[in-house]
């Protein structure tokens, strides 16, 4: 078996960059909601300021891929995992995305009490990261039973939402305050959810780039 | 009704009737088994190239079309090629009116040290045709189905020596298409061009596609990938793989297709 070193150099370095862009997205949402919890500014606004270099992340696997497709030409499955991983690239950096709006979120409650202690919030929260981490590993390993899991955590996750919103509706708000913070929280179990969806747009590049064929995980 | 050794592709809106069926085909030059068992349908009016590395059986294969291997001595055939239902190995076919149904262009253009003209009213005049009316005619209309009567139109009586590579080569499709011909093989007959002439036989290709069965042998995978409706991988002697091009550049079913086209394979 001839290895074609260029070649092979360029796709590592694009498993890299992945990794690196998806630990740092597994962080971001950490830290959003660790900021959410202690409704700790400064830690909202790091998540913020961190996420630029997320879009820099993406750039270079892209700028990356096309070199390797211009130059190298690559077929089968080879073009697969670089179509795959534009994708898988931008996925997570929308996720880096959604992880600034509950960082925004912070800012606004700032200065405030939380109405009532999280629970599921962070629970969610904690399925997401492990989404996020295990996406990444099935793209690494090529790994399908694993991609296939992403759609029923997604299950999970959508079930979670849903009792956030229940509980927060059945919430009596004091105020105008208390009403526009169960709004925010409410929108964070969205962010939370979205964020699930796409680790499940993940894993169906991942069954794609194995397969050729194009599941609906997020159903 | 052979049955295809590997025909992995689905079944396509445009798929032709199969023209050339080749049947558990084996040949040997003396001793060395060249071809092993080959099966294989080729369509009408599509291109079908044969990619493999280097003495696969590619080249063996597509001279067996027009009998090019009699000229080996010591080339042994056993199993069945037929055209449009004729085995042409029986002793009933003519050889010389198989070739000229069969034409083939060469790696190297090779167009006779005569005029333009001449090349291509060479395989007309050979078969009978004497009048200068209808030679005129044959000529121009092979110039123009091989996309160079517009450059050689005002000096058909230059010698076809004086043209450029690529020109050559359009020349030598023409003067194989002079003799009407169904099928039209092409052994790795873009390898000596520089890139832009390429392009202009890929080009031409394509549209000769719609009038003639066409069969190529190219070392540029990419060029089978771009131009060929069939792509046949071979490897010692064997078909490995036989699909439609898009299947087979995109998800082919054979490990040792993937390697290949993935140059990953020695």
């Amino acid at each position: 078996m001839i290895r074609r070193v260029e070649f092979d150099e360029g796709l590592d370095e694009l498993k890299a960059l992945l990794l690196e862009m998806g630990e740092r997205v597994e962080k971001a949402i950490e830290a959003s909601m660790r900021a959410l919890q202690a409704v700790d500014g400064d830690g909202a606004r790091k998540v913020i300021a961190d996420d630029p270099e997320l879009n820099r992340l993406e750039e270079r696997i892209v700028e990356l891929g096309t070199r390797l497709i211009a130059t190298q030409q690559p077929v089968a499955k080879d073009l697969r995992r670089i179509l795959v991983a534009f994708r898988i690239s931008n996925d997570l950096e929308r996720m880096g995305d959604l992880a600034v709006d509950i960082a925004k979120a912070v800012l606004r409650l700032e200065g405030r009490e939380l109405i009532k202690p999280l629970v599921d919030l962070p629970r969610m929260a904690e399925l997401v990261q492990t989404m996020t981490r295990e996406s990444i590993r099935a793209f690494l390993h090529e790994n399908v039973d694993l991609a296939y899991k992403m759609a029923r955590d997604d299950d999970a996750v959508d079930a979670m939402y849903g009792s956030v919103l229940q509980e927060l509706f059945a919430l009596r708000p004091a105020g105008a305050r208390d009403s526009s913070q169960a709004m925010l929280l409410s929108f964070v179990g969205r962010y939370l959810e979205r964020i699930a969806d796409h680790a499940t747009n993940i894993g169906e590049s991942v069954v794609y780039l194995v397969t050729n064929k194009r599941p609906d995980l997020n159903r | 009704m052979p049955v295809t050794a590997v025909n992995t592709g689905p079944a396509q809106a445009r798929a032709s009737r199969t023209l050339i069926e080749i049947d558990r085909l084996n040949l040997y030059y003396g001793d060395f088994h060249a071809l092993k068992n080959v099966s294989l349908d080729i369509p009408e009016r599509a291109i079908t190239a044969f990619i493999g590395p280097s003495g696969c059986g590619k080249s063996t294969l597509l001279r067996t079309l027009n009998r090019m291997n009699d000229l080996i001595p010591g080339t042994r055939i056993e199993g069945r090629i037929a055209i449009a239902g004729t085995d042409i190995y029986s002793p009933e076919v003519d050889v010389e009116t198989l070739r000229k149904k069969v034409g083939m262009v060469f790696q190297q253009p090779n167009p006779f040290p005569k005029s333009i003209y001449d090349n291509v009213a060479y395989g007309p005049r050979l078969h009978g045709i004497r009048k200068k009316s209808r030679l005129d005619e044959i000529v121009e209309s092979s110039l123009r189905a091989a996309a160079l009567w517009n450059e050689v139109k005002d000096h058909l009586k230059r010698s076809a020596l004086s043209l450029s590579g690529g020109q050559q080569q359009r020349l030598c499709i023409a003067r194989a298409l002079a003799v009407e011909p169904d099928i039209l093989l092409m052994d790795e007959a873009t390898s000596a061009l520089d890139p832009i002439s390429t392009l202009k036989i890929e080009e031409l290709v394509q549209q000769l596609k719609e009038r003639y069965t066409i069969v190529m042998v190219t070392h540029n995978m990419h060029q089978a990938a771009r131009v060929s409706n069939r792509t046949v991988f071979f490897l010692n002697g064997e078909v490995i793989e036989s699909a439609d091009t898009e299947k087979l550049f995109s998800d082919p079913s054979d490990s040792r297709t993937e390697d290949y086209i993935s140059g990953r394979f020695g």
